[in-house]
């Protein structure tokens, strides 16, 4: 198990003062000017060997990302964006940052925007995230009191704001071109790329978007050092991880762990294990609801890090583990994401905006099992039409939740939809 | 449904901002550069219906006010309506005193969801999405992943979440609110933020 000395996230439960004078007492805010006496060019390296990879759920190199960034101005200011629009279903790890340690998020924030020659943050709040979000508006204004942002922030002689933006709820928004579109004041339909916002992103200006764990992992990184975080998990799967561990477990709850910790190991450690033991597992969806749920012969083994899911046609995603044990109605469950997606759809790209309906409607006739045996292929066909043929990639995640159900559960289905012949062939000889 | 929520919605045929409202704005528009006061459409429109909600008791958006928000910010009205109409948190018709936005999403769900929506239901009257109750107190609405999921089940009232519910804690804090307390957000069982409820498993040692 991960040692208390190795976390990040000292304050992740809210067990300590969020404010400015606990974070500087947990080490937040501790000799940031010269970190950025480094120069650029070295805090990008270090980013880089830290192998940190993003924590929104695509899991890029989050160094490389920024070094996409101009090195020179061509006279249009450079943004750094912080995506604090969490709404992936089993989510819920951002919100620990934004109420709990917010301050990691601006250091981080100025680090990163530093590191990019951003002149400003916006950080894109969900707006049902309200109280948190006044407790970093609050956070923003004890760093401007206290130098540390604004002009010579923290007296690094860089000048840097940070702007917190409230959503106003739509799921869509959390996709990055889709949340630079909100953030100009426009519905959140994502665009086209190329170009990319490290060209041309919010207001038509070079732009990174980075996750709210990502920005918040940096300055302990940058203190630390690359080869501290590097050491942590598996090799390209480095570093510290917060889990969101919800559904039929005994003690569901967030905790950040090493990358790499087996599964099992995760559950049974801190969320007291599978409801009824780990015999009574029936499936678990391990990265938030965008990822193939896998079953429990491979939840037996299998570690928690970008390529060891990706090894077993899921993800880590967003690390957002679902448990769902054997009372569960697994058709239904999946039924529901098929709903949560039509219903976030933006509507832009005809593939999503038709075939998430569609695919809803379907889920739900499986629930009843009022189908033919023939139409799970059919429906696996379908996801396949959305996949990769939309805009951005709420149709790949609306395709794969049901891909994944089909490939490790379709004698359920079958199992569903003969019983519901018998169940009208008997009802109609009555 | 849509004709009616259009006739509603013209009903106000007047929207200013108040004293309290107008005292907000500067450190809205300061946010966004020159030329991108757009950008502010989202928080303006929220703080309308912050002000509908502390003026007349039902957080909702007249059209009026969309139309003074467009003003505000030079902006064509139909661009203010277009996001008015596609952000699920702007209420385009008068809705109750507390709006009761309860998560059935499969996170929510697997922890007993339905639950939470059968007491609403019970102790409010209301039969289906969207309405409101005889008493006007309460509006009922299904929404998506609140982002809450290891507090399981969630039920956001206005703008607090109220965590780790079940069908009596739900009933306990309608019958609550409908007496004019406001019991105070977070979880049911009582437990500190995301940690285990009997504990924590880590940062367990001293200065953490």
């Amino acid at each position: 198990m991960l040692a208390d000395r190795d976390r990040i996230f000292t304050n992740l439960y809210g067990q300590g003062d969020w404010r400015l004078a606990g974070a500087r007492q947990r080490g937040d805010w501790g000799g940031t000017a010269a970190i950025l006496a480094r120069g650029r060019d070295a805090l990008i390296d270090e980013a880089k060997a830290s192998g940190l990879r993003g924590r929104g759920g695509a899991g890029f190199p989050t160094g490389v990302k920024w070094s996409f960034m101009p090195k020179k101005s061509d006279g249009r200011p450079s943004y750094l964006v912080i995506n604090a629009d969490e709404s992936e279903p089993g989510t819920c790890k951002d919100r620990d940052i934004l109420r709990n340690d917010p301050h990691k998020l601006l250091e981080g924030a100025l680090i990163a925007g530093f590191a990019m020659g951003a002149v400003a943050a916006y950080i894109y709040i969900r707006g049902e995230f309200y109280n948190e979000a006044m407790r970093l508006e609050a956070a923003v204004k004890e760093c401007y009191e206290a130098g540390l942002l604004g002009r010579n922030a923290a007296g690094s002689g860089y000048d840097f704001d940070v702007f917190v933006h409230r959503g106003a709820g739509a799921y869509i928004c959390g996709e990055e071109t889709g949340l630079l579109e909100s953030l100009e004041g426009k519905k959140g339909m994502p665009r086209l790329k190329p170009p990319f916002p490290a060209a041309v992103g919010l207001y038509g200006c070079p732009t990174t978007v980075n996750n709210v764990e990502t920005i918040a992992m940096v300055p302990e990184i940058m203190r630390r050092g690359a080869a501290w975080f590097s050491a942590l998990g598996r090799p390209r799967n480095s570093g510290t991880k917060l889990f969101c561990i919800s559904g039929h477990v005994e003690k569901p709850c967030n905790v950040e762990e090493e990358m790499g910790i087996p599964l099992r190991e995760l559950i049974e450690k801190h969320a007291g294990g599978v409801r009824g033991g780990w015999d009574n597992l029936l499936a678990v969806i391990p990265g938030g609801s965008s990822v193939p749920v896998i079953p429990r012969a491979i939840c037996d083994t299998v570690l928690m890090d970008f390529d060891s899911l990706k090894d077993v046609q899921s993800g880590l995603g967003t690390a957002a583990v679902i448990v769902m044990d054997r009372s569960t109605d697994i058709i239904r469950a999946i039924a529901r994401l098929s709903r949560f997606y039509k219903h976030e759809s933006c509507g832009q790209c005809t593939p999503c905006r038709e075939g998430t309906g569609w695919l809803m409607r379907v889920m739900n006739r499986f629930v009843e099992g009022r189908a033919d045996i023939e139409e799970i292929d059919t429906l696996d066909k379908v996801t396949r039409q959305i996949e990769g043929h939309t805009i951005c990639a709420l149709g790949d995640a609306a395709a794969w939740p049901v891909q994944g159900l089909i490939r490790h559960f379709r004698p359920v289905i079958e199992e569903r939809i003969t019983a519901f012949r018998q169940r009208s062939v008997r009802m109609a000889a009555d | 449904m849509i004709e009616k929520e259009a006739l509603e919605s013209l009903r106000v045929e007047q929207f200013a901002f108040d004293e309290a409202s107008e005292a907000a704005i500067p450190a809205i528009l300061t946010k966004y550069p020159e030329g991108r006061q757009a950008s502010a459409v989202l928080p303006m429109l929220d703080l309308a219906q912050r002000q509908m909600r502390r003026t007349t008791g039902s957080a909702w958006l007249p059209v009026a006010a969309m139309n003074e928000v467009a003003e505000r910010l030079r902006m064509p009205p139909i661009r203010v309506y277009e996001v008015a109409t596609f952000y699920l948190m702007f209420n385009r018709r008068p809705i109750g005193k507390f709006h009761l936005q309860v998560c059935t999403t499969t996170p929510c769900w697997l922890r007993g969801s339905d639950e939470v929506v059968a007491a609403c239901r019970k102790s409010t009257g209301i039969a289906g999405w969207g309405e409101t109750s005889k008493d006007g107190l309460f509006t009922m609405t299904e929404v998506e992943c609140l982002g809450a999921c290891v507090n399981a089940p969630i039920l956001q009232v206005n703008d607090d979440f109220y965590e780790d519910m079940d069908g009596p804690a739900t009933e306990n804090l309608l019958a609550a609110l409908r007496h004019g307390d406001v019991p105070p957000a977070g979880s049911a069982l009582g437990r500190q933020g995301s940690a285990p409820a009997d504990g924590r498993t880590t940062l367990l040692g001293n200065g953490c």
